[in-house]
């Protein structure tokens, strides 16, 4: 109970937009506990982004939560004042975001841009310049970037994809922090270089005993990097469970059609995918959001919408088909 | 009426009002700056004052050769909400004719100008790196040099100052701009993929240009037009104002600054509300063009 | 060779990028394909992988006619091919045809997608005036969307749905080569496997052969005849698919299989003992000397640094270029 770092309880986010609301998230139960490493899973669209941005509250100004609680150990994210929430975004929680390109400041040194968030996120606001730029240089070496003295010096394009990713997570974890959000850090990487990248943060969050959100689309990414998935759909988790778990028994109909829409190197060839499309979130349907596109739908899945349950060892599915 | 046909799809049967749908998507792009909306309704105004000017004016005969000393320099009254001028001619009506000739010379200049600067601007930028695009860029270069203003004065000096003559003159300065405008927008296009899977499909350059490139330029171009409306009138009532484009006794917005500026401080309303007018018209001119950028600029993603 | 639909010879491309200094005229190429040979047989996918700079898509790109090769020869239904497609005859044109990488980009936004599929269909003279709206119908039935999709712009449906249209319009002038730039890098597991089965589906019944680019390892495994792997401008290994997965020769391949993320123990099983990712990617200007990959090669040998491999055949179909096969190794160090 009480080494739960984030608590998300039926958090409902609508965005204002020409005609109306889209009513992105309906009704999302989330939870990772100290030290753990957790991917939320999902095809775009699905709200994953703005699932984290909420726990940040860094929504755009159209966002609207109509719905729901955050708790940051403990704390309600969303009735937080400003001071607390500068330090919540300075010191409980970092994100990196999928383009390190956009995320670096192009006219700013590394150096520059790393010192920037050490001395002003909270924990030494009176270092002297040259204890700064020591923990940079520390944050840059722990990143793997080679030569961090001279990096400190170099502009985001005078380095490859790669490194400006490792970069960003020089930045986001060059000071004490207890959660990483890492929002696709690796969709736009080569496949070797992605694969170094996403085992460098799963070493650093576990050597800092560190709570780590992985959003990805892919499963393969999930499976490799995280302890616990979540799969999820148009706005709601449909499915949570300790990874393993979740791979060798998927339990609702949209992972185990994702599951099989995968081509594998078993070479069974590539399944018809999924039929339909998402919803359209300007008049979702009132039931299970699933139901136009599930081959076991029934009439109560048109109607009313099933409620996140436990139905086995930390495995939780929202559907009708159990229970 | 088209309808959604897809067999069994949950909006099957559901009747497809794209047209309609587009517009209203517009008009929300556009109305979402309230100040646009102001704008555009001062310029209906505008337009619609100058088309009906004989009907709606107090003193439509005003507007011509006419003298009344009598009323000559009376400030704003209840006859004449405006004032008279020193040949005891209503103010506000003249305005309103000279809003006549200041949309004829911003539609006038215009319809000259745009064809001519985006045709040359599309081949320029779509010929890059050969000698065409060169002589094209350097001539744009030559005529984007002169001060439109100062060129005017010149051709009216020497040829007669008419309307017609200044518009021509502000014509020679202006079309480079719209040039320059479409070959940066066409350099930077013509290098999208949709344009070089036309390439290799085998398009010819004219559907490259026109059918390809120029629909995605129409936003810019759009826009300058409106706000050129303003400074072209802008300029026009420059020009009037030094006694160049459209002669008395026909008003023009410059003109009666010019003349009232003799009367200042004592007769201010001979000078100050033509000033005023032309400063309505470009800001009208302006706010629409704001509205217009907005509502063109395309949604990207849901 | 009778059956060869395309065959790439000794093709090069390189890029000049002037590096003058006030003092000093300099030019360095960015040798994007550095001389490689392929064919694509009819009826057959060849599956051209790789990551950022190996070359691949500017292969697509040269194939197609974007650019004109530095070197080396194509030839197309054995009539060889001239280097851009302006300067080539519109018959090679028709039957030869490309769907790229981002639909985002590649439809015009300022078009419906009505226009856009009949464009090719038109400039080839295959209908006019009344037939053009019942080809495009055909074409969108062909990928199984809606008919009155032709009065829509391509921002109003989504990525999957754009890439369907890029399909029809590749189809318009009924090909019988398509090359596919990574057709499906930017879309969702679910939309993705929607559009390979249309793909094979489509290319059972119109005859078609592809030359598919990807960087998507596993994806090949499930849809392509032969896989070629690509590093820095050179082919490293090509065989045809259940030999190139079951025996992966090249440290490359080995290392890039080694860092797919699966989905399943069986998977895992599958993939060669673990070669891990190491260095960064060079960039194509600075080409390392000798063989291209050999700074980040583990089994890298003295000669790896001076000498460039050949491609050797080690069994049916299968070639690899890398020392560790060739026999130039031994002689090598005994030269020394």
């Amino acid at each position: 109970m009480d080494d739960k770092l984030v608590v998300i309880k039926d958090l409902h986010v609508w965005f204002r937009v020409f005609g109306g609301y889209l009513k992105v998230l309906n009704g999302v139960n989330f939870t990772v506990r100290a030290g753990e490493k957790v991917a939320i899973v999902g095809e775009t669209g699905c709200g994953k982004t703005t699932t984290v941005k909420s726990i940040l509250r860094i929504l755009a100004p159209q966002a609207k939560v109509v719905r729901g609680e955050i708790f940051f150990k403990g704390e309600d994210v969303l009735k937080m004042r400003p001071p607390r929430l500068q330090h919540l975004r300075g010191s409980g929680a970092s994100m990196i975001f999928q383009d390190p390109t956009a995320a670096l400041n192009p006219v700013f040194t590394l150096g520059d841009q790393i010192s920037e968030i050490i001395r002003y996120s909270g924990s030494r606001p009176e270092g002297s310049g040259a204890e700064i730029r020591q923990l940079a240089i520390k944050a840059l070496r722990e990143a793997m970037l080679p030569d961090p003295e001279r990096m400190l010096d170099n502009y985001p394009f005078q380095l490859s994809g790669g490194m400006r990713q490792r970069a960003c997570i020089a930045m986001a974890l060059a000071t004490p922090r207890e959660l990483l959000i890492a929002d696709e850090p690796t969709t736009n990487l080569d496949v070797t270089i992605q694969d170094q990248v996403l085992r460098l943060v799963k070493t650093l969050v576990v050597q800092r005993g560190m709570s780590l959100i992985l959003i990805t689309h892919s499963l393969g990414v999930a499976r490799e990097t995280s302890d616990r998935v979540y799969i999820m759909y148009a706005g709601s988790m449909v499915e949570a469970a300790p990874t393993g778990e979740i791979f060798e028994r998927p339990l609702h109909p949209y992972t185990q059609g994702l599951l099989s829409c995968i081509p594998k190197l078993t070479g069974e060839g590539v399944a018809e995918g999924i039929p339909g499309r998402i919803p359209d979130y300007l008049n979702p349907p009132p039931g299970c959001r699933f139901e136009p596109r599930c081959p076991h739908a029934t009439e109560r899945c048109r109607r009313s919408k099933p409620e996140f349950a436990r139905v086995g060892d930390g495995h939780e599915v929202a559907c009708f088909l159990y229970y | 009426m088209t309808v959604d046909t897809r067999k069994g799809h949950p909006e099957a049967g559901r009747p497809l009002t794209l047209r309609g749908e587009n517009l209203r998507r517009a008009w929300y792009r556009f109305s979402r700056h309230p100040m646009s909306v102001v704008g555009l309704v001062m310029v209906a105004a505008i337009i619609l004052l100058a088309i009906l000017a004989p009907y709606v004016t107090p003193y439509p005969k005003h507007a011509g050769a006419f003298v009344d000393y009598r009323n000559a320099g009376k400030p704003p009254s209840a006859a004449h909400w405006l004032g008279t001028d020193v040949f005891g001619r209503d103010i506000l009506t003249r305005i309103i004719f000279a809003f006549r000739g200041a949309l004829v010379m911003g539609i006038g200049v215009l319809v000259l100008v745009v064809p001519l600067g985006v045709v040359l601007g599309l081949i320029a930028g779509y010929a890059k790196g050969t000698l065409l695009e060169t002589v094209i860029m350097r001539v744009t270069d030559v005529f984007l040099a002169l001060p439109p203003l100062i060129l005017a004065l010149a051709v009216c000096a020497v040829m007669r100052p008419t309307l017609f003559n200044s518009m021509m003159a502000v014509c020679v300065s202006w079309w480079p701009w719209y040039t320059r405008l479409v070959y940066g927008m066409t350099s930077s296009v013509r290098n999208e993929f949709y344009v070089k899977a036309a390439e290799l499909t085998g398009a010819s350059r004219f559907h490259i240009l026109f059918r390809e490139i120029l629909p995605n330029c129409i936003a810019p171009i759009f826009t300058k037009m409106t706000l050129d409306m303003g400074w072209v009138i802008l300029t026009g009532a420059s020009l009037s104002f030094v006694g160049l484009g459209e002669q008395p006794p026909k008003p023009a917005l410059g003109t009666m600054v010019s003349d009232g500026a003799k009367y200042l401080p004592a007769q201010w309303w001979i000078a100050v509300f033509p000033a005023i007018a032309i400063m309505v018209v470009v800001l009208a001119f302006n706010l629409l063009g704001d509205g217009v950028k907005d509502m063109l600029a395309t949604e990207e993603g849901s | 060779m009778p059956g060869d639909i395309l065959v790439v010879e000794n093709l090069k491309k390189y890029f000049p990028i002037d590096k003058s200094t006030l003092l000093k005229r300099k030019t360095l190429y960015l040798r994007a394909v550095d001389g490689i040979d392929f064919t694509v047989r009819e009826g057959e996918t060849l599956g051209l992988v790789g990551e950022s700079g190996s070359g691949k898509s500017t292969t697509a790109y040269t194939v197609i006619g974007m650019y004109a090769p530095t070197g080396g020869r194509i030839l197309f239904k054995g009539r060889e091919v001239a280097g851009q497609a302006s300067e080539r005859p519109l018959d090679i044109k028709k039957d030869m045809q490309m769907v790229f990488q981002d639909p985002g980009t590649s439809l015009n936004p300022q078009r419906t997608i009505g226009q856009i599929i009949a464009l090719p269909a038109r400039v080839h003279g295959l209908v006019s005036g009344g037939s053009v709206e019942r080809k495009v119908i055909d074409l969108l039935e062909a990928v199984e969307l809606p008919a009155d999709y032709r009065y829509k712009y391509p921002r109003s449906i989504g990525g999957g749905e754009r890439q369907m249209v890029a399909i029809a319009r590749a189809l318009a002038t009924e090909p019988s080569f398509v090359v596919l730039d990574e057709p499906t890098s930017a879309l969702d597991v679910s939309v993705q496997a929607k559009i390979i089965n249309m793909l094979i589906r489509l290319q059972k019944q119109f005859k078609l052969s592809y030359l598919f680019i990807t960087h998507d390892l596993s994806l090949m495994r499930n849809l392509a005849t032969r896989v070629a792997i690509m590093y820095l401008g050179k082919i490293a290994e090509i065989a045809p698919t259940v030999e190139f997965f079951r025996s992966p020769k090249h440290p490359y391949t080995q290392m890039l299989l080694s860092s797919i993320p699966v989905v399943s123990k069986a998977e895992e099983e599958l993939r060669p003992r673990r070669v891990e990712s190491r260095g960064e990617i060079p960039s194509p200007v600075n080409v390392p000397p000798g063989c291209g990959f050999h700074p980040r090669c583990p089994m890298a040998m003295d000669i790896c640094g001076q000498v460039d491999p050949v491609m050797v055949a080690t069994g049916q179909d299968h070639l690899v270029r890398c020392h560790l096969y060739s026999g130039a190794a031994r002689s090598f160090s005994a030269a020394d």
